[in-house]
């Protein structure tokens, strides 16, 4: 007996004709829904371009409706950081130095906002990690040339170091002792060979016994009678295991004949605000040197 | 000139589809998950957990803000967050299991886009009526009554929506204060522009897209297609029962089917599943309640349609017994997958009663890796992060214990102490020195073991590190 033929509840789907193995693909239709997020994007893209800077031209590009730009928004974040940071910092400049240790939140901000200071400001001579270079003190370690309280760093940062334009800068001036004839070669020689005792280092005892005398007249000065230096006038103290330049004959020699001259720029007035100049000193302080 | 026959269309609008009401044991079944996992999914953020004064008292709280998740009892730092990781695994093995053994059941029961289309097309009924009323009512030309209806149901749709929302952002910050801060409009402008994204979807997702999203946006029907295979349960109509279909008394040179299209009235994805297995069916098992139904009133066994593995359609038609469901389900590949998923987790719960709730990390100063100090010793600079779980403030006392003599210092602090506030991390400079002249003075480097110790507990833990010398 025959039957109508049930009814489908879909046409057959056509194939593509392709076949892997036996496998036939079907060609079903897109959905249409999805044709229309197609030309969404089209849409969106086209008003993208317009709101926002988006075509390149021969000097520029083209800026957008909207106005926006990256560099307004960094200048408004620069703000917002600016104004949030501001009473912090006016207490910061309103404390005494010596209470900044005392101040978790100064601590922190000090932390932060200096180390960031130093990394802009100074780690071109004294290195990112603060640890100095040839001529350029470590500010790590605990021999200071000028005095490691935080008053004394805080003043060192503002006013420099042999800064000529500021006559309350720190100022420190060795004689040429033998560019200018002020000794003799040998004397020189002979002094070098003291320095060495006093620190430590391996010397020739006669030689270093007539240093002695010249070290008392020409260098006990500035440097003290045993060698220990004066922060008063920047001499550094010369029996300890620290050297700014060298402690070994060559370079002593060197620095006896020739002396030396390091600077370093005021930060003070154009350069950092007093709030600045506090968070680096704080930081540098907390180095490991700090007294 | 065009002779090759062109593809009816290139794009298709979609077919709505009205899935009947039905009744029978897996719909119930689908209803008690419904509940079960939309209440957990709503009353969750409400549950209070006690955790001491410093710690918040939500059960369950992804705090974003301090980078701390909260589950009950268990509380996950960022440094943990392998334990995320692993659940992640174990939520991915878990589908591979549960794909290997049942096919599809995540799609038919338990994923978030079948159970709210699930309420939302129970919502439509509510206020719609039944499938023969909805199609009814999609043929109307715009009235008065349709407008009403489809206002009502929108409305019940997008409430539904932003409880959905709202429930999500709970999770992320003390539940019954952003309640109270939503409601004052107090609430932080990522909240309302969560929740108004989240109840978006829902009411798109649910009540518009449904099907689509299974069809074409979700990747698992993909997955899952290459996870099945011959013993896998899926749900499937037993053709050689059921064929020739026909209607009619009349039953001679006829199966069991009597083509009363039950089964594709009930289908939330539009399908026939007399076609055979497809990619749209989600195995929600509506059309075995529909088809059983129907069998029982033309007093006809059950099961025309139901769960079964692939293999045993071949024995089925052979004449020959199927296999039991328990052989499909433990079989090799499903037993591997639960080894693999419960290793896992025992290991996660291991891990989770080992860690400590004090932890130190060391890291030396590279920059420079030494200090010469005045005297001629030694210094070595290392920032120890020290963290402290517990719920209240401790104090902990630094020491090192390694060959040679050193000197500790730490910055800022007169004695070997740092004390950590309640489930916080303190970062700490430690100064390491060797005396002049000493072994390890002049060695490019030693080993050395930094220690905290709590002072009120002595619960200690260390760090190992390098003392880098002057390389002698």
């Amino acid at each position: 007996m025959s039957r109508k033929p049930t009814k489908t509840t879909k046409p057959p789907v056509e194939t593509t004709g392709h076949s892997w193995d036996g496998i036939e693909e079907y060609n079903n239709p897109l959905p249409r829904w999805w044709l229309w997020t197609f030309y969404a994007t089209i849409i969106w893209g086209v008003i993208y371009t317009i709101a926002y800077p988006a075509w390149p031209l021969i000097n520029g590009a083209t800026q957008g409706l909207l106005g926006h730009d990256t560099r307004l928004e960094v200048a408004e974040e620069i703000r917002q950081f600016e104004e949030r940071n501001a009473p912090i910092e006016a207490r910061l400049v309103s404390v005494d130095l010596n209470e900044i240790a005392n101040d978790p939140e100064l601590v922190n901000y000090t932390q932060n906002a200096g180390g960031a200071i130093f990394r802009t400001w100074c780690a071109q001579c004294h290195g990112s990690g603060a640890a100095g270079n040839k001529g350029y003190p470590n500010l790590l370690d605990n021999d200071w040339l000028w005095g490691g309280t935080i008053e004394d760093i805080h003043y060192t940062i503002s006013h420099g170091i042999r800064n000529e334009e500021d006559p309350d800068a720190r100022y420190s001036e060795m004689p040429r002792f033998g560019a200018d004839g002020l000794l003799e070669k040998e004397q020189i020689d002979q002094v070098v060979q003291y320095v060495l005792k006093i620190s430590g280092q391996a010397h020739d005892a006669a030689m270093a016994a007539e240093g002695e005398v010249i070290f008392a007249d020409n260098c006990a000065a500035c440097h003290g009678e045993d060698g220990t230096g004066d922060r008063t006038q920047g001499a550094p103290n010369l029996t300890d295991a620290i050297w700014l330049y060298g402690g070994d004959v060559d370079t002593l020699t060197q620095t006896v004949t020739y002396s030396r001259f390091g600077v370093m720029p005021p930060m003070g007035g154009a350069e950092l605000s007093e709030a600045e100049i506090r968070a680096v000193a704080a930081w540098v302080h907390s180095r490991g040197g700090g007294e | 000139m065009n002779e090759s026959p062109q593809p009816q269309t290139l794009y298709a609008a979609r077919e709505p589809i009205f899935p009947r009401r039905v009744k029978g044991r897996f719909r119930t079944l689908k209803w008690l998950i419904m509940a079960v996992t939309l209440g957990i999914y709503y009353i969750t953020p409400w549950i209070r957990w006690d955790r001491g004064p410093n710690m918040p008292d939500q059960a369950v709280l992804v705090d974003l803000a301090n980078r701390r998740f909260f589950f009950f009892m268990i509380e996950i730092w960022p440094d943990e967050f392998y334990f995320i990781a692993g659940l992640l695994i174990m939520a991915g093995l878990g589908l591979f299991l549960f794909t290997s053994a049942l096919g599809r059941v995540w799609c038919g029961y338990a994923c978030p886009q079948t159970v709210w289309t699930d309420l939302f097309i129970l919502v439509e009924r509510w206020i719609e009526g039944d499938r023969n009323a909805r199609v009814r009512l999609w043929h109307e030309k715009w009235n008065l009554r349709k407008a009403r209806l489809r206002l009502t149901k929108w409305t019940i749709w997008l409430l539904i929506g932003l409880a959905t929302g709202g429930a999500w952002v709970f999770y992320f910050t003390d539940a019954p204060t952003l309640a109270r801060d939503l409601v004052t409009g107090n609430a932080h402008p990522i909240a309302y522009t969560t929740m108004g994204i989240l109840t978006f979807t829902t009411f798109f997702f649910g009540g518009f897209a449904r099907e689509q999203i299974c069809i074409y946006a979700c990747p698992w029907p993909r997955i899952q297609a290459a996870m099945l295979d011959e013993d896998s349960l899926v749900v499937a109509y037993r053709a050689w029962r059921g064929e020739p279909r026909g209607k009619g008394k009349n039953r001679v040179g006829l199966g069991d089917c009597i083509d009363c299209e039950a089964c594709v009235n009930v289908c939330p994805m539009g399908i026939d599943i007399r076609d055979g297995q497809q990619l749209e069916c989600i195995t929600c098992a509506l059309c075995i309640d529909a088809c059983d139904e129907v069998m029982d009133r033309i007093g006809k066994p059950r099961g025309l349609i139901g769960y079964m593995a692939l293999s045993d359609e071949v024995r089925e038609r052979e004449g020959k017994p199927p296999i039991p469901v328990w052989k499909h389900v433990f079989r090799p590949r499903t037993l591997l997958y639960f080894t693999l998923w419960s290793a896992i987790g025992v290991g996660l719960i291991v891990a989770l009663f080992l860690r400590s709730p004090i932890e130190i990390n060391v890291t030396p100063e590279r920059n420079p890796i030494y200090v010469t100090l005045a005297d001629g010793s030694i210094r070595n600079i290392y920032t120890l992060r020290i963290r402290n779980k517990h719920p209240d403030e401790r104090t902990f006392r630094v020491s090192i214990s390694a060959d040679g003599h050193y000197r500790l210092t730490l910055e800022g602090q007169d004695r070997l102490e740092v004390t950590v506030p309640a489930d916080e991390t303190r970062t700490q400079r430690l100064y390491v020195e060797a005396p002049a002249g000493t072994s390890q003075a002049r060695a490019e480097r030693s080993e050395i073991r930094i220690w905290i110790a709590d002072t009120a507990s002595h619960e200690r833990v260390y760090a190992d590190t390098v003392f880098n010398g002057r390389g002698e």
